[in-house]
């Protein structure tokens, strides 16, 4: 834990995400994404796919997880991890909605080796 | 010379009575038939699924037209016998048609009977026996309104489902106590009534109708308004289906001077007292009994074609038969007889929680009937026993739980399957035995049911012995044989593509949530394989009206481009039918100048790919493209991709017609619908085929005559040359042809099944009868395309580059690539 901790950034509305889809948010580290679900959680992984690096934000979102648009697997969107027999694990960010706006933790976002 | 065969009537039993012929002695008989209706052979048990949207019409044909060609009938639709002359040998057809005969078939069927109440001959008023009616009925559906069906028998509650299931406000008028008093005890009779209530169908018993009353004279020619009933009460009707019973159509025997009494009476041989003249089917009283259902028919079928044959083999003998009620979600059984009686027991099961109802009566320790509701899993079982005449004195205690329970040791279901004989019968409708099914299995590698019913017929009527059959699919393939694992669409539902294509029609379902929810969907928002399915499927069923959910495509048709390795793009405009321009080629130049676009290729369908393309540039890409006249290629779509072209008349000194115009006009015609899977196609000018049209989805040979038009090839995973669907003699006719065939696609096609596979699943039967034999249904498939294409045609590129259209998709939520390094 550092002090950073409580850097909560607004990034824009719920709104601006599709329900079930995704959004792009570009950092000094590489993109993020940014998901929402049917049941309007919001979820933020890094942009890539631990199989071959797709393009996570590209893929159908189902339930909490999203299908990669490459080749298939299946990632969580709560804990970033390669679902059924596939091995892989996404970084995840601390996100949250508050009266129809996302806020996410910053913290992380400038050191792209805090691997967690 | 040759025998003279004539057959009057060409329903289900003399159907099937000159397939086993032909196959006992091919080329015996010149065969000569006449149809009062205006068509060949279908399969009359299947006009409920039909009535209720379950089925297409062209999916219950047994017979279409190539049959009789392959088989030198001759073939008179829609010419009614009207005399026999037994004398001179010759039968006379309405207009004036004649055919001598040598042997004569009587299949004049059934004719239903009509109550004779005042008012029965009203407009709307309709009976229910044959596609006339259901197209009769289909229209009035249209309408809305309301329906008053006649008749809790079989046949009305099929009409009463099929009717409910098109919207219409639906009330059943039954004289008798209880609904199919006939099949059912009153306990399965009052389960069946709720359950229909529960579907919002009225249902009235003890109810007798007095009359059928007509509309005012003064709001124009009188049809009917109401039925009214004995006890006074009135209920609104804008039809009435009268479905009170039916009665075997002997007027033309016995007019030809033929015993008749409740049918034309037969001898075992199913010869009538004329030596010279067989009956078969409904129309026949064989020993005091009349048929209402098919299984006894295609017995009697047999033997008329080892008659006919001269290969006599056992005579006909009256069996026991089962029942089952055709509508979807309505489990019931009925099989024997179930009459109370003082040399009689029961064993009855009731779990009034699963709405489940199952009773068995006995003799001497011999189950004589049975009454399934609810759960009709063991009804195969139960039925092979009361045929058998099976001892059941040792499992009788847990005998009703049915064969997994049966005598306590024999947990295993398929075990009594295995115990059959290989001549017991499995379909009694199509008359298969265990051993043609177990053989065929073996023979040809069958590994579903669906596989089963291709090459056996078993289990291909009304179903019944579906259980039994997948028992032997078990039996023989063992462990191989995983029902649950080829039938679901994914794993968020046991249903199959077939079955969630129908229910979507049946239930009336029109959009994903909806349909997750009344199919019960096991996952909360189903997965990427199920939901692009489901989308293409409410797209393709309710065109204009269903709302597309782009979150459900796949990404390439979430954003009109192909997403390659690397996160980026490939941009494939269209080059109608190949042919471009130095204009369309400049600005394609340009583009890739402008956007530094680092591959430029010729692609193996004549047009131009771009490859690299950012997403964030993709509506600019496109605005420049679509200046110079371009629009998307859909290359990334399951939709409509190429069509090749020669040059054809242009310039080639083999064109017979002009190759090139035609794949433009179709592609033109064609573009931006949505199909199940890719669909290719490719005009060529001559055979030399240099557009490579026969290994295309859909392509034509033009030839001097005309055009050929080939269709279900395959070029890609796997290889295989197209089969000819038709020849047609001009431009125009090639394009309604096209455009109906990729529509029955578009309607039956499951999803990610590319023509050929469609093709394989569904017979090049089926696919001809509707396409190219029935000039109404191949119309009506066409104005539905055309309709579809109202909404499909609208270039998706215009509507980002410039129209604003999911400008989400293109621009990142936030930057936050500046942002200061936190430490
Ligand atoms: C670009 C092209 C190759 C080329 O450089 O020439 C191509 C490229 C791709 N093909 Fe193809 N196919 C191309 C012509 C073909 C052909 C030849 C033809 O159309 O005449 C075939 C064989 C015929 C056929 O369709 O079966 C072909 C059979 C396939 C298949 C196997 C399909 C099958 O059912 O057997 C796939 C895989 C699939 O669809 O699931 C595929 C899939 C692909 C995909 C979409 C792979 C993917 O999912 O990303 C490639 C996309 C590249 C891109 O971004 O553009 N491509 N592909 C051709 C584009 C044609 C066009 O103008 O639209
Ligand atoms: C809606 C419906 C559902 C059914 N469901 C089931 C079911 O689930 N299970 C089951 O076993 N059975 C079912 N049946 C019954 C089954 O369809 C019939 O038993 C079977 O079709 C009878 O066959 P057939 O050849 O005797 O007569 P039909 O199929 O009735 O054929 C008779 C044909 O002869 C023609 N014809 C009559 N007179 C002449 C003439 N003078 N000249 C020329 N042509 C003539 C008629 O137009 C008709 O096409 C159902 C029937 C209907 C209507
Ligand atoms: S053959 Fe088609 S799918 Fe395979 S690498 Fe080439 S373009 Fe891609
Ligand atoms: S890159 Fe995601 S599945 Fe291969």
């Amino acid at each position: 834990m550092t002090m950073m901790d409580n850097v909560w950034i607004d990034i824009g509305a719920l709104e601006d995400i599709p329900r079930q889809g995704a959004r792009l948010v570009k950092t000094p580290m590489g993109c993020l994404a940014l998901f929402r679900t049917a049941t309007d959680d919001v979820f933020a992984l890094d942009d890539k796919c631990p199989h071959k690096g797709g393009p996570l934000s590209q893929g159908i979102v189902h339930g909490a997880a999203v299908t990669c648009p490459l080749h298939n697997w299946v990632i969580s969107l709560e804990t970033g991890l390669a679902q059924g027999a596939d091995e892989g694990e996404v970084r995840t960010f601390a996100v949250r909605s508050e009266a129809g706006r996302i806020l996410l933790e910053a913290s992380r976002l400038a050191d792209s080796k805090d691997a967690a | 010379m040759k025998q003279k065969l004539v057959v009057v009537g060409n329903g289900m039993a003399p159907g099937r009575a000159l397939e086993r012929l032909f196959e006992l002695a091919p080329g015996a008989f010149d065969v000569t038939i006449f149809n009062a209706e205006p068509r060949t052979n279908y399969d009359r048990i299947l006009l409920s699924p039909v009535l209720s949207g379950e089925k297409q019409y062209e999916e219950i044909v047994i017979h279409g037209d190539a049959w009789y060609e392959e088989n030198g009938l001759t073939l008179h639709k829609g010419k009614k016998v009207t005399e026999i002359g037994r004398a001179a040998k010759i039968v006379t057809a309405e207009d004036g048609t004649r055919a001598a005969y040598d042997k004569l078939l009587i299949a004049t069927g059934s004719v239903p009977f009509i109550i004779p109440v005042p008012g029965k001959d009203l407009a709307g008023v309709l009976t229910y026996r044959d596609l006339d009616d259901v197209n009769a009925m289909l229209i009035a559906a249209e309408q809305g309104g309301h329906a008053v069906v006649i008749g809790g028998g079989l046949l009305g509650l099929e009409a009463a489902a099929g009717l409910k299931s098109r919207g219409m406000d639906v009330t059943v008028v039954h004289l008798m106590p209880t609904l199919m008093e006939r099949q059912l005890d009153a306990a399965a009779g009052q389960l069946l009534k709720r359950e229909l209530e529960s579907r919002g169908i009225k249902v009235l018993t003890s109810a007798s109708t007095r009359e059928i009353k007509s509309t005012h004279p003064s709001l124009g020619p009188p049809r009917v308004r109401a039925v009214a009933l004995d006890d006074g009460n009135e209920i609104k009707a804008d039809i009435v289906v009268m479905a009170v019973g039916i009665r075997p159509n002997t007027a033309l025997a016995s007019d030809a001077g033929l015993k008749t009494g409740r049918g034309i009476q037969v001898t075992d041989r199913l010869l009538t007292s004329d030596p010279d003249i067989y009956a078969v089917g409904e129309c026949v009283e064989f020993e005091g009994n009349v048929y209402g259902l098919v299984a006894p028919l295609y017995e009697q079928a047999t033997i008329i074609a080892q008659e006919l044959a001269g290969k006599p083999g056992n005579g006909f003998v009256d069996k026991a038969l089962a029942t089952r009620l055709k509508v979807t979600g309505v489990d019931l059984f009925s099989a024997g007889d179930f009459a109370d009686g003082d040399d009689r027991e029961e064993i009855v099961l009731r779990d009034a929680t699963r709405g489940v109802y199952r009773r068995l009566v006995l003799k001497d320790d011999r189950i004589i009937g049975a009454v399934m509701f609810g759960d009709t899993s063991d009804s195969g079982w139960f039925f092979q026993m009361i045929k058998d005449a099976a001892d059941i004195a040792e499992m009788r205690d847990s005998l009703i739980f049915g064969p997994a329970y049966a005598g306590g040791g024999q947990l295993d279901p398929t075990a009594a399957v295995a115990a059959l004989p290989d001549e017991a019968e499995i379909c009694g409708c199509n008359g298969v035995c265990k051993g043609r099914i177990v053989s065929a299995i073996a023979e040809k590698g069958l590994t579903s049911v669906d596989d089963v019913r291709a090459h056996t017929k078993a289990s291909a009527s009304c179903g019944t012995c579906t259980g039994l059959v997948e028992q032997l699919l078990a039996l023989s393939l063992g462990d191989a044989y995983d029902p649950a694992a080829v039938k679901p669409m994914c794993g968020c539902t046991d249903l199959g593509h077939a079955d969630v294509r129908r229910l979507i029609i049946a239930k009336n379902i029109k959009t994903i949530p909806d349909l997750m929810q009344e199919l019960e969907w096991k996952s909360s928002s189903g997965c990427a394989k199920c939901r692009p399915a489901l989308n293409y499927y409410l797209l393709s069923t309710w065109p204009g009206e269903y709302v597309d959910d782009s979150q459900s495509r796949f990404i390439n048709e979430r954003v009109h481009a192909n997403i390659q390795k690397d996160g980026t793009y490939s941009v494939v405009p269209r080059m109608w039918g190949g042919i471009t321009s130095a204009n369309e080629l400049r600005a394609i130049a340009d583009v890739a100048d402008k956007f530094a676009i680092p591959t430029v290729k010729c692609t193996g369908g004549q047009r131009i790919d771009l490859l690299g393309v950012k997403k964030e540039d993709l509506p600019a890409v496109w605005a420049d493209l679509n200046a110079a006249g371009m629009v998307s290629g859909h290359a990334y779509g399951k939709s409509l991709r190429t069509v090749k072209t020669c040059v054809g008349t242009d310039w080639c000194r083999f064109g017979t017609q002009d190759s090139t115009g035609l794949g433009v006009r179709i592609e033109k015609f064609m573009w931006g619908s949505w199909t199940p899977a890719k669909v290719k196609m490719a005009v060529s000018g001559c055979p030399r085929n240099c557009a490579e049209a026969t290994c295309k989805d859909v392509g034509v040979i033009c030839v001097d005559s005309g055009y050929e038009i080939h269709f279900a090839g395959a070029a890609g995973l796997d290889i295989k040359g197209t089969e000819i669907l038709c020849h047609v003699r001009t431009e125009d006719d090639a394009i309604e042809m096209i455009a109906a065939l990729v529509q029955l696609y578009r309607e039956q096609g499951h999803y990610l099944e590319r023509i050929y596979k469609w093709l394989k699943r569904v017979g090049m039967g089926s696919v001809r009868a509707a396409v190219v034999e029935d000039d109404g249904r191949r119309k009506a498939l066409f104005d539905a395309f055309v309709y579809s294409q109202k909404f499909s045609q609208s270039d998706p590129w215009a509507e980002r580059a410039t129209g604003g259209k999911d400008a989400h998709e293109f621009a990142p939520m936030a930057d936050l690539s500046r942002m200061e390094a936190a430490e």
